[in-house]
C-alpha cells in the first residue's frame, strides 16, 4: 500500500498548490482594486459618484469628471467592434471553410503577424496615413451623405473618435480571426455531414450548423478583442485627438481612459489631480471586470442550453 | 413515395443473380461505380440494385468500402477533399452523377444516417427534426409541427420525447439520439434512406429498437444499410451485397446468400473464416 498512499499524498499536495495559486490570483486582483481605491481616495471623497457623469476636466481649477474618457473609451471600442467583428469573422469563415489550404495558411500567418506589430507602429501609420485619409476623404464624404445626422457631421481635424476606432479595429481583427478560425476548424466532420446529408448547401451548412456549433468560441474571441480595445493606449493616444470633450460627431476629437492616464500622469502635480487619474484607472479596471463577467455569464448560459460536449 | 413510377435504366449487372427484374420494382441502380480517395482506388466497378421498399444490406470486412459505397449513393463521398467518383447511379430515371445534377437536390431525396449519432447540439429536439424542412424553406408552423410529429413517430421516438420537444437533442440517450437522427432524415420524406452502421454505438436494447424500426420503415421507404454484424443483416434485410477489397463479390436475397453462397469468398466470410 505504500504506492497508493504516496499517490494520495502527491494528489493532496497538488490540490493544495492549485488552490494556493488560485487564491493568490484572487488576492492580487483584490489588492489591485484596494490599492487603486486607496490611491484615489482624495478624488473619491471630493467628487463621489458624480465623477462618473461629470464632463469637466480642468486641472487648473482642480475640477475633475471622467465622463469624456469613459465615453471615448466605450465609443472607440464600439466602433472597433462594429468594424472588426464582421470583417474578422468573415475572414475566419473564409480561411476555415472556403480558401484552399495553402492560401489559408499564408493568409492566416499574415493575420497573426498583424497581432505581433507593436501598437506604436499602428499609431504612426494612423497618424501619417489614416488621419489624412479621414480628414480629406472619409469625413467629407460621410458628411455629404449622412451629415444631417449629428453623429456623422464632418470635422476638419482627422484625429478623433472614429479614427481611433478604425485603428483599434485593425488591431483587434487578428484576435477575432485567429481564435474564430481555430474554433471553426474544430467543428467535427460529423456535424458538417449531418447538414450536408439533409440537403444543405455549403453556405447553409456554415450558417445553420458550423457557426452555431462554434458560437461560444466565437463570442469568446469577440470579448478577447473587446478587452484589448478597451485597454489599448499608445496607438489611440496618437490619433484620438486627446481632448476631454464630448462632441456629437464621431469625427471630432476625444479622449480615452487609457490615453489620459498615459498622457497626464507625469504632469499630475497635485494630489487631487493624481487621485482623479488613478480613479480613472479604477473605473477602467471596473469596466474590464464587468466585460469579462458578462462574457462568462453569456458563455455559461450558452453551455447550459447547448451542452457542446460531444 | 410509392406513387412515383421510376423508369430506371436497366443496369449492366455484373452480379451473379439479378434482383426482381422489372424496373418498376427497383429504386436505385448502381452501374459500374468506381471511387477513389486521392490515388487510392477503393471501389471497383460496383453494380448493384436496391429493390423498392426493401431493406438491402451491405456487408464485408472492415475497410472493404461499405461506407464509401453507401456515401456514393447520395453524393456524400465527394465532400471529402480529394475524393472522386466515376460511374452511374440511376434513381427515378435520372443518373445522379449525370451532368448538371445538383448534389444538394440528390441529398434531399436520399437521406442518410451515420454511424455515430450526430444531432445538432445547439438545437432542440423539435428543431433537429425540423432542420431539413427549414432548409427547404418551410416556415409554416402547422406544417412543421405535423412533419416533426410524423418523423418522430416513424422513428419510434414520439412517445419518449413528446413532452420535451424544446429540450436539447443532445440530452437524449445514445439510442434515442440515433432515432432522433433517423427522424430528422425521415421528416423531409426522402425516397431512399441510407444507414451506415446505425447501431454500432448502441447497446443491444437500443439496437433491437432500431431493427424493429427498419421493419416498419420498409413499408414506405427503400432502405440501404451497412452493417458489420451478419446476424443483423440476416434479421433486417431482404437482399444482401457482400463486398471485399472494393469489389462486390456477391449480391442476392439474404436467405440465399447466407444459406447457399455461390462464391467461396462469401462463404468464407459468413462462416467467419476472415473479416
Ligand atoms: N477519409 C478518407 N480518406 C482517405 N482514405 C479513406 C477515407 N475513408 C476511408 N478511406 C479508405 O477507403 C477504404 C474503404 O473505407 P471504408 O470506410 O469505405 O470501409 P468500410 O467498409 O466502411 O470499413 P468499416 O467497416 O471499418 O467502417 C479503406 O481502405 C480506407 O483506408
Ligand atoms: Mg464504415
Amino acid at each position: 500500500m505504500p504506492r497508493s498512499s504516496s499517490l494520495n499524498w502527491q494528489d493532496r499536495l497538488f490540490r493544495w498548490a492549485c488552490l494556493g495559486f488560485a487564491l493568490l490570483i484572487l488576492g492580487l486582483v483584490a489588492a489591485l482594486a484596494v490599492e487603486l481605491a486607496w490611491s484615489s481616495r482624495l478624488a473619491l471623497r471630493a467628487f463621489g459618484f458624480s465623477f462618473l457623469w461629470t464632463q469637466v476636466w480642468d486641472p487648473v481649477r482642480e475640477v475633475f469628471g471622467a465622463l469624456p474618457f469613459i465615453y471615448g473609451t466605450l465609443v472607440t471600442s464600439a466602433i472597433a467592434l462594429l468594424i472588426a467583428v464582421p470583417f474578422g469573422l468573415g475572414t475566419a469563415i473564409f480561411l476555415a471553410e472556403l480558401a484552399p489550404p495553402r492560401i489559408s495558411e499564408i493568409i492566416g500567418f499574415l493575420v497573426e503577424l498583424l497581432a505581433a506589430i507593436p501598437s506604436v507602429i499602428y499609431g504612426l501609420v494612423g497618424l501619417f496615413v489614416v488621419v489624412p485619409w479621414v480628414r480629406s476623404v472619409a469625413s467629407p464624404s460621410v458628411d455629404a451623405v449622412l451629415g444631417w445626422l449629428p453623429v456623422f457631421q464632418g470635422s476638419p481635424y482627422g484625429v478623433g473618435i472614429f479614427t481611433a476606432g478604425l485603428i483599434l479595429a485593425v488591431m483587434i481583427v487578428p484576435f477575432v480571426t485567429t481564435v474564430s478560425r481555430e474554433v471553426l476548424l474544430t467543428v467535427p466532420r460529423s456535424q458538417r455531414e449531418a447538414a450536408l446529408a439533409l440537403g444543405a448547401t455549403h453556405w447553409e451548412t456554415i450558417w445553420t450548423t458550423i457557426l452555431p456549433y462554434a458560437r461560444s468560441g466565437i463570442i469568446g474571441s469577440i470579448f478577447l478583442a473587446l478587452a484589448r480595445a478597451l485597454g489599448e493606449t499608445m496607438a489611440v493616444t496618437m490619433v484620438v485627438g486627446n481632448r476631454p470633450e464630448i462632441h456629437p460627431s464621431i469625427f471630432d476629437p476625444g479622449y480615452t481612459m487609457a490615453a489620459v492616464l498615459a498622457n497626464e500622469f507625469a504632469e499630475a502635480t497635485s494630489n487631487l489631480y493624481l487621485g482623479a487619474l488613478i480613479e480613472i484607472g479604477l473605473v477602467l479596471f471596473g469596466i474590464t471586470i464587468v466585460v469579462n463577467g458578462v462574457a462568462r455569464l453569456l458563455l455559461y448560459r450558452l453551455h447550459d442550453t447547448s451542452a457542446v460536449h460531444v | 413515395m410509392s406513387s412515383i413510377v421510376p423508369s430506371v435504366k436497366p443496369p449492366r449487372l455484373a452480379v451473379r443473380e439479378a434482383p426482381p427484374a422489372d424496373a418498376s420494382s427497383v429504386a436505385m441502380a448502381v452501374d459500374r461505380l468506381n471511387a477513389w480517395f486521392a490515388e487510392n482506388h477503393v471501389l471497383r466497378d460496383i453494380s448493384i440494385t436496391f429493390p423498392k421498399q426493401q431493406v438491402t444490406a451491405l456487408i464485408g470486412p472492415s475497410g472493404c468500402g461499405k461506407s464509401t459505397l453507401i456515401r456514393c449513393l447520395n453524393r456524400m463521398h465527394e465532400v471529402v477533399a480529394g475524393a472522386r467518383v466515376k460511374g452511374e447511379i440511376w434513381v427515378d430515371g435520372m443518373n445522379i452523377y449525370g451532368e448538371g445534377v445538383d448534389p444538394v437536390q440528390v441529398r434531399r431525396k436520399i437521406g442518410m444516417v451515420f454511424q455515430k449519432p450526430n444531432p445538432f447540439p445547439t438545437m432542440s429536439i423539435y428543431d433537429n427534426v425540423a432542420a431539413g424542412l427549414k432548409l427547404n424553406g418551410v416556415r409554416n408552423v402547422s406544417v412543421l409541427d405535423e412533419a416533426v410529429e410524423r418523423g418522430l413517430r416513424q422513428a419510434a421516438l414520439w412517445e419518449e420525447v413528446k413532452d420535451k420537444l424544446k429540450e436539447p437533442g443532445t440530452g437524449l440517450s445514445g439510442g434515442q439520439q440515433q432515432r432522433l437522427c433517423i427522424a430528422r432524415a425521415l421528416a423531409v420524406k426522402p425516397e431512399i434512406l441510407l444507414l451506415d452502421e446505425p447501431c454500432s454505438a448502441l447497446d443491444p436494447i437500443a439496437t433491437a429498437k432500431i431493427e424493429e424500426l427498419l421493419h416498419e420503415l420498409k413499408t414506405q421507404y427503400t432502405v440501404g444499410i451497412v452493417t458489420h454484424n451478419m446476424q443483423q443483416a440476416a434479421r433486417v434485410s431482404s437482399f444482401t451485397g457482400f463486398l471485399l477489397l472494393g469489389e462486390l463479390i456477391e449480391f442476392g436475397t439474404t436467405d440465399r446468400l447466407f444459406t447457399n453462397p455461390s462464391d467461396p469468398r462469401t462463404e468464407a466470410y459468413i462462416t467467419g473464416r476472415f473479416g
